[in-house]
């Protein structure tokens, strides 16, 4: 049944229940999709690409990072610098980001200028050009920005630390910057190659969220976009991670002043968007970590001040099973072995006992609210649908999220916890700070531990 | 066809637009409580949410001397208790609610917030939650003792960041005996300093209605939001403003602070004593800036900094307008051996650009930035609010928000270059060096 678009929007007005999302893919492959937010006269364009550290062999780790940052340095029509130029000229906003799955561009735009961002984001997914005199400034930029995030920051190290011990094979296990060594020897002509391998419109999803017409975005999408050839994109195999055996530990001895702690668990993550395990454990992260009234906070910082701070962390988007984390630093004059035994019988107690109802009703609270108030950002709504494309999951999982989570018992939080939150499946990094004025040989740990 | 004269085809198309999109700001609107509390309300019936601001002329900089830390760990100790809540039911009932709720304090105000959907059953007891911890705050001793202790770790945790100690190193340095010099954190001699009655002479200073502001964006009526205030802040005693901070004093000559961390980078920040939110130099200022360093990427110290040397991953400027001077820095970060290259760069940078002002190509770049950007600072909820808030605060016109682009367009390359020179003295900035051996 054809309905007339403005009763449409009328009846979903008055509904305020319609998801709005429409997508379309177009011959050359490149997928399309469109959620219209017609709040304020503006637009966000994201371009994600299916590659990220997940899919770099040993030896190139960090190469997608490092062509993210390549695709502002020229291409066959436009200088280096010229792309942000043009962009900010309109008013835009725009940068990009890496992760482990995905690598993605985005432009904030007036919604009048949509047509820009298209037209320099289809002339840069083919026609880059891949200078050596702008790599050889652009790596050592990223080097600074290693440096930024990671090397001095232990918590950084202490991360990278806990992913390189907790995955022995997958390669989660590399951190999506690259360790240092892999920076300093990668070439110009390795990031050609991997450019050509995956930046293709078949490996890519156009997320446009805004003041727009589904409609017309599809059409301005194929005339810029359309005339693209399709790329034989052949991802090479990702090697599952065996599973872990027994209780792995790691210490990173850096300088520091406050202690701190990682655990974390193998979990798997959605694949299909149907299955139950990825809610529950997304339940359970929230009993946790939900808040100020939630375990950690109410029992280890507020009643035992054995934690200065506890998180708990669980990502149910990604294209590989990945880990349940607990992040935690030990009040002051507490040590990190009574913290570590603390937040262990939190996950027992799990383990052993069903959540209680108030608790499960005040975590499906905080989603059902935090779902409308996701939708106050154009920017995240765009980062949602693009991360679902990416993972392989899909958008649509954004309907059924709630409804999901609404349906996670306190037997399913318990059976998770038995599966998965278990002594042979647990990492455990310790961050034991060293006096500043004694520097550690600072070998970055890891940097050359783990270059292969 | 060249994706320039596109570009620019654009660029015309979108001017034209600019008036339409500059007319859809939505309307302010503002009242006053019997008890002073200014009230700045913009209604949006898009989304079921209600967000609000409180804002109180209580940040660190009204702490008294000998009492650092103490503006923090006061806003942080309202959700401690209040009335006869708990510090167990506040969190309980406002996360069973699904409201999320803030309370900080930073340099200059100290604030608490909510974002709470909109219907009625579950914002009306969020807002009673709120009122009681505006007007009734146990402020517990246990709880005190505990989150003084957590403010000690954090002090002590932001020593292992080279970035956080350049920024402490550089307030203090820049500030003197000014209010300004404190950090939110506090300092350790601070913090222990502190007694419980002086977070109960702290809160009843300050937290009054004279003090306060309220930001409110969201799915309400003028009425369901004249009701919201009313009984949010109405019944807070009216008390006083405090009085004005003395205003910031010229600096009168260059100084230099050097702090060895073990990091593989050095962060170098150099600033003096930049504007005020209401000073009338503020656009030419926030232009002359834009094309400096406040671009993102596209700005002089980016290009010379990052795109020509690959010196820094991040370099950028700004003006921190407050009610009195608020600072002008420039920042970067750099791998100790390159260190006085970058600082030589970052320097000349700026005296060259003093020096010579903003080309006519680089002032029209910068306004049109400015100005076609304009739609984006203000299109949700969360941003409406955050403006209503300073608009509040810093008692700016009601009318800001029109008169922003004209403003912007406005401005010329003599007035950026004049406002420039007078403002920045290259010659008597503050530097902070923080970072390890070379």
């Amino acid at each position: 049944m054809q309905i007339p678009r403005w009763l449409a929007g009328a009846l979903c007005a008055l509904l305020g229940a319609c998801a709005h999302v429409h997508e379309t893919t177009l011959d050359n492959g490149l997928k399309v999709v469109v959620k219209p937010d017609r709040r304020a006269p503006v637009v966000v364009s994201q371009l994600w690409y299916k590659v990220g550290s997940s899919d770099e062999p040993s030896g190139l780790t960090g190469i997608s990072h490092v062509l993210e940052h390549m695709m502002f340095k020229g291409s066959e029509r436009l200088a280096p610098g010229e792309f942000s130029r043009i962009i900010a000229e309109h008013g835009g906003r725009e940068n990009a980001f890496t992760s482990k799955d995905y690598t993605a561009y985005y432009q904030q735009l007036e919604k009048s200028r949509l047509p820009v961002s298209f037209e320099l984001e289809a002339e840069r997914m083919r026609k880059l050009r891949l200078p050596d005199e702008e790599f050889q400034k652009e790596v050592k930029v990223v080097m600074e920005e290693r440096r930024l995030r990671t090397d001095d920051r232990p918590e950084g190290l202490l991360y990278e630390q806990f992913m390189a011990t907790a995955y022995q094979v997958h390669p989660y296990r590399n951190p999506i910057i690259g360790w240092m060594d892999d920076l300093k020897t990668l070439r110009v002509e390795e990031l050609k190659d991997w450019y050509r391998r995956w930046y293709a419109p078949n490996n890519a999803t156009l997320v446009v969220v805004g003041d727009v017409e589904p409609g017309a975005v599809f059409a301005l999408a194929d005339k810029y976009f359309g005339a693209i050839p399709r790329v034989e994109v052949a991802p090479a195999p990702v090697p599952d991670e065996p599973p872990q055996q027994a209780m792995r530990r790691t210490r990173v001895a850096a300088p520091a002043e406050v202690p701190s702690m990682l655990l974390g668990f193998h979990v798997p993550a959605f694949q299909t968007g149907r299955e139950w395990q990825p809610y529950a454990l997304e339940v359970l992260a929230g009993v946790l970590d939900g808040g100020n009234s939630a375990r950690f906070a109410r029992e280890l910082v507020r009643e035992r001040q054995i934690a200065n701070s506890a998180g708990a962390d669980y990502g149910s988007v990604a294209r590989h099973p990945g880990m349940f984390l607990i992040s935690a630093t030990p009040a002051r004059g507490r040590g990190v072995e009574e913290l570590e035994r603390a937040l262990l019988a939190q996950i027992e107690r799990l383990r052993t006992e069903p959540v209680s109802d108030a608790e499960l009703a005040r975590v499906k609270a905080q989603v059902v609210a935090g779902n409308v108030f996701s939708r106050d950002s154009l920017y995240y709504q765009a980062m949602q649908i693009g991360m679902l494309e990416t993972a392989g999951v899909g958008w649509r999982l954004l309907d059924e999220y709630v409804e999901g989570i609404r349906k996670v018992s306190a037997r399913q939080v318990q059976e998770v916890a038995q599966r998965y939150l278990v002594e042979t499946n647990l990492t455990v990094a310790v961050l034991d700070p060293q006096p500043r004025n004694r520097r550690a040989p600072r070998s970055a740990p890891g940097a050359n531990s783990h270059a292969h | 066809m060249p994706i320039n004269t596109h570009a620019a085809r654009l660029a015309g198309l979108a001017l034209l637009l600019l008036s339409a999109a500059a007319q859809a700001v939505p309307p302010l609107q503002q009242w006053t409580l019997a008890n002073g509390a200014r009230v700045y309300f913009v209604e949006t019936r898009e989304l079921p949410i209600v967000q609000l601001r409180v804002l109180f002329d209580a940040g660190a900089a009204r702490e008294p001397p000998g009492k650092e830390g103490l503006a923090r760990l006061t806003a942080r100790m309202l959700r401690e208790g209040a009335g006869r809540y708990d510090a167990n039911q506040i969190a309980e009932t406002l996360e069973g609610l699904g409201a999320e709720l803030g309370n900080d304090a930073s340099g200059e105000m100290a604030e608490l917030s909510l974002r709470s959907l909109a219907e009625r059953k579950l914002r009306a007891p969020a807002v009673e939650i709120l009122r009681q911890m505006l007007l009734a705050p146990t402020l517990p001793e246990d709880g005190f003792q505990r989150e003084r202790t957590r403010s000690l770790v954090a002090l002590q945790k932001a020593l292992q960041s080279p970035g956080e100690v350049a920024a402490r190193a550089f307030y203090q340095g820049l500030y003197g005996a000014h209010p300004y010099a404190r950090h939110p954190n506090g300092t350790e001699a601070g913090l222990k300093a502190i007694a419980h009655d002086d977070l109960v002479e702290f809160y009843r200073s300050y937290y009054v209605g004279a003090n306060a502001v309220l930001a409110l964006v969201g799915d309400l009526s003028a009425d369901q939001a004249r009701a919201l205030a009313q009984r949010l802040l109405g019944d807070l005693p009216a008390g006083s403003a405090p009085p004005p901070l003395p205003p910031v004093p010229d600096r009168t000559r260059a100084e230099r602070r050097t702090v060895k961390h073990p990091s593989s980078q050095t962060h170098i920040l150099i600033g003096q004593p930049g504007m005020t939110r209401t000073d009338p130099d503020y656009f030419p200022l926030l232009v002359g800036n834009h094309i400096l360093g406040g671009g993102g990427l596209v700005s002089r110290l980016s290009d010379e900094v990052r795109e020509k040397r690959g010196l820094s991953y991040s370099v950028h400027s700004y003006f921190a307008p407050l009610r009195e001077r608020g600072p002008f820095l420039m920042g970067l970060q750099t791998e100790n051996a390159r260190r006085d290259e970058a600082e030589a760069v970052m320097r000349r940078t700026l005296t060259e650009y003093v020096a010579e002002g903003p080309t006519e190509r680089e002032l029209a770049a910068a306004k049109k930035n400015l100005s076609g950007g304009f739609p984006l600072r203000i299109d949700s909820n969360r941003k409406l609010a955050d403006y209503a808030a300073t608009i509040g605060f810093y008692n700016l016109p009601l009318g800001y928000l029109d008169e922003f682009i004209p403003r912007v367009e406005a401005v010329t390359a003599e007035q950026v270059r004049d406002a420039l020179r007078r403002r920045l003295r290259a010659d008597t900035m503050f530097t902070v060096v923080v970072g390890g051996d070379k």
